[in-house]
């Protein structure tokens, strides 16, 4: 037996991993036109271990405080080897995932995968989803520039906006009534302990589900493999399944590299407190829908501020996309009316993003 | 005369409405106001008898409590026009131009008085006044001059720290321009009247009325206001040395003092003009349409060797830099980080702008500590943005070769999974 068998041998001996390959051994995935759409978690998963490797190797430089942020973000691009490619990786990779999650979660409702019994996973998937938007609302504030001060100005006086609990959620998101440095050392804190814990847990939870639950099937398809079990097909998910993520990963790292390499990610300059809010400032793409429909809503509706009814409204709809799986049930017409849901919530998150980056 | 009591009746029965509201009213407003029958009449007459309690509150002696009467005489009290309006109660009536100078220096040339209000308030501008062109033409007779009124306005007149005061430094020239860019007007007193029409194109307009540079000079800041007169050939650069510092103090010590003074030249003026001075290139150092040197040098001698070897050195610097700013930007535009090259930059433009300053000593060697340490920052920037533009290559280098390697490993995972597939 050659040295490396015997380390395997001595580790299975140990660890009985064997059990753990033979039962991947007997996973498998349905095997369809659509089957690509399953790789979306997979690579979102993908973009979230870089998102730890490259974060902890950030943190080696990195120094939250009003007064150091920025030169240590300015140290890390233009003095650490390499600290521009894990900086870059690090910001491209934190869009990435986002994008991709909510294409993950767009394709499973497309897919109708959240329905019974798979209703957890799709709360856990949403939370999650709400979680990288706030991994990307805390982390876009620590290399403290100007874009990013503005932004969290802006993004934290909404979050004022909610009656009764908005004002001292404002406060405890600042560390105070305004954003200063005490902000910033809470971001970081968020950004780097609360989120990653919170968002670790969940992640187990929801891929523990996929694996207990196996990966859905379209509802057409289900119909049409249990008329013709013969029509059915599967593919094993280790390896064949397992290596094609592998493939996936590849080209996301690929993609990764590419952006990084060709489009560093901009530092911007240090953020100055007295300083006016820069015309026309924006937050991040991916809440450019909610920030410009706030910005549409008239000022008053009725007698009601149109800023509170807008953040009342997508805290409302929030809730209900994570309860979505609850109104749903076998019957055509409700499937077709998520679907029609579905379509309308996917085009108004593009629309309003394109008209929100389009408007001044 | 009836139009007028019946108006004076319905002004009564007004004034009783108000006094029983004040009465209801007191003590929730506050009116500290002397009762001021004048504006009752003259806020419906119409101009220029016409004064609304509108426009005289927004003048500054209004603000401070002082009211018709102060300068009209009279009885504000009286509701009766020809009690309110009588010789007896003091009134003077319409004040008339000539009496005007002496009646604002009545208070405005008494320390004592002016110091309740405003301590830090100059009392000399009456003295001032009679020191001037204006006050020296109007004590000979010449009532065509400006007095107090025509600059300061009047019923309406603002602090000049106010932007609508017509004394503000904003609009300090468009009240001058008002006589002076007339023709009409100043026909008779033998000065042009363009020298609005020049300021307007002036760096000095467009640093105070364009980018609100409330330090950039107008016209009072050069003639004086007061005491406002020409500033004299021989003492034009003592004006713009308030400003211009460093540039007088070279001059001081250069050789075109003596030649200028000499040959009674005014200073600045000679190179740079007066009321339409212009952004100064270095173009006026050299041979073509903008060039000074030349309109009293002679090409070939010592001092056009000189000029030559001063425009050299400013070139040089002025193309160091752009040289710099351009490879910077490219390397900025590939989002390569050269932030702190691109602060440096700023310093080698100080550099050059103390070496344009130093042109004023007509001396190579006083402008060369300048133009060297330009150079020296601007070589250092420019390598920064080489070698941020090496990195830039460098890392497509190493992208590409990422990028083959992940390609290989798709590749043969592809035909791998094709081998077990199949």
């Amino acid at each position: 037996m050659s040295p490396l068998r015997n380390v395997l041998h001595w580790l299975d001996e140990r660890l009985e991993w064997d059990d753990l390959i033979a039962l991947l051994r007997k996973k498998t995935v349905p095997l369809h036109r659509l089957s690509y759409w399953y790789f979306l978690g997979g690579i979102t998963l993908f973009l979230f271990v870089i998102q730890v490797l490259t974060g902890i190797l950030l943190l080696l430089y990195y120094r939250p405080g009003a007064n150091e942020a920025f030169e240590s973000v300015q140290y890390i691009m233009t003095q650490v080897q390499f600290g521009w490619l894990i900086r870059s990786v690090h910001s491209w990779s934190a869009n990435l995932m986002i994008f991709t999650a909510f294409a993950h979660m767009f394709s499973v409702l497309f897919l109708k995968a959240y329905r019974k019994p798979r209703e957890l996973t799709w709360i856990s998937g949403v939370i999650l989803l709400f979680l990288v938007m706030g991994f990307g609302f805390s982390g876009y504030l620590l290399p403290w520039n100007t874009l990013a001060f503005f932004a969290t100005k802006v993004g934290t006086e909404i979050t004022g906006q909610v009656p009764f609990i908005g004002k001292p959620t404002m406060i405890f998101l600042r560390g105070g009534e305004d954003v200063t440095g005490a902000t910033l050392t809470r971001f970081f804190g968020f950004h780097v302990a609360v989120l990653p814990g919170i968002a670790t847990v969940l992640i187990l939870f929801h891929v523990l589900l996929v694996q207990r639950l196996g990966i859905s099937v379209p509802p057409r398809l289900e119909l049409e493999w249990s008329a013709n079990p013969s029509a059915k097909r599967e593919m094993k998910f280790f390896p064949n399944f397992a290596l094609r993520e592998l493939m996936a990963w590849y080209i996301a790292l690929g993609v990764l590299g590419a952006l990084a390499a060709i489009f560093p990610w901009n530092l911007g300059v240090k953020a100055d407190p007295f300083a006016p809010a820069p015309a026309g400032i924006k937050p991040e793409w991916y809440f450019l829908f909610m920030f410009q429909t706030l910005k549409l809503i008239p000022a008053k509706v009725w007698f009601i501020d149109g800023e509170i009814l807008g953040v009342l409204a997508f805290g409302l709809v929030g809730l209900l996309w994570v309860l979505l799986p609850f109104f749903e049930s076998d019957h055509p017409s409700h499937l077709k009316r998520i679907t029609g849901l579905s379509i309308f919530a996917l085009a108004y998150i593009i629309g309003m993003s394109i008209y929100g980056h389009l408007a001044k | 005369m009836v139009i007028l009591q019946n108006k004076t009746r319905r002004l009564a029965i007004a004034r009783c409405l108000v006094a029983f509201g004040l009465i209801v009213f007191a003590p929730y407003v506050s009116y500290g106001q002397t009762p001021n029958s004048c504006l009752d009449c003259h806020s419906a007459l119409p101009e220029p008898l016409g004064v609304t309690q509108e426009k005289f509150s927004q003048d500054i002696h209004a603000q401070r409590g002082l009211t018709c009467v102060d300068c009209h005489g009279g009885d504000p009290t009286s509701d009766d026009p020809d009690k309110a309006m009588s010789r007896k109660a003091g009134w003077k009536g319409k004040i008339e131009r000539k009496q005007i100078p002496e009646l604002c220096g009545t208070c405005h040339s008494d320390p004592a008085y002016i110091r309740q209000f405003n301590p830090s308030l100059r009392t000399d501008q009456l003295a001032q006044y009679h020191t001037s062109v204006h006050g020296k033409r109007w004590a000979a007779g010449d009532t065509k001059v400006a007095v107090c009124t025509d600059c300061h306005s009047v019923h309406d007149l603002r602090a000049p720290s106010d932007p609508r005061s017509t004394v503000n430094p904003v609009n300090v020239a468009n009240t001058c321009s008002r006589c002076h860019a007339d023709a009409n007007y100043m026909k008779g007193y033998s000065i042009p009247t363009d020298q609005f029409a020049k300021y307007s194109t002036s760096v000095h307009h467009d640093a105070l009325a364009v980018r609100g540079d409330l330090s950039a000079p107008t016209c009072s800041t050069c003639h004086g206001n007061h005491g406002a007169a020409p500033p004299g050939v021989d003492k034009v650069q003592n004006v713009c040395s308030t400003c211009h510092v460093f540039q007088a103090q070279m001059y001081e010590k250069s050789s075109h003092k003596a030649a200028f003074q000499s040959a009674s030249l005014p200073g600045c003026v000679v190179c740079h003009g007066n009321h339409g001075i212009v952004h100064p290139t270095d173009a006026k150092l050299g041979t073509g349409p903008d060039a000074v040197c030349m309109q009293c040098h002679k090409p070939g001698d010592v001092c056009d060797q000189a000029r030559a070897a001063l425009l050299t050195d400013l070139g040089r610097l002025d193309e160091a830099i752009n040289n710099a700013d351009r490879v910077l930007a490219v390397a900025e535009s590939s989002g390569m980080e050269v932030s702190e090259a691109r602060l440096a930059q700023s310093q080698a433009r100080d550099s050059l702008t103390k070496a344009r300053v130093s042109v004023h000593s007509f001396r190579k060697d006083l402008m060369d500590q300048d133009i060297q340490s330009g150079l020296s920052i601007a070589a250092k920037d420019l390598q920064a943005g080489q070698k941020a533009m090496v990195e830039r290559n460098y890392r497509r280098v190493g992208l590409g070769m990422s990028l083959i390697a992940i390609g290989i490993v798709v590749a043969g995972l592809r035909l791998y999974l094709k081998r077990i597939e199949s």
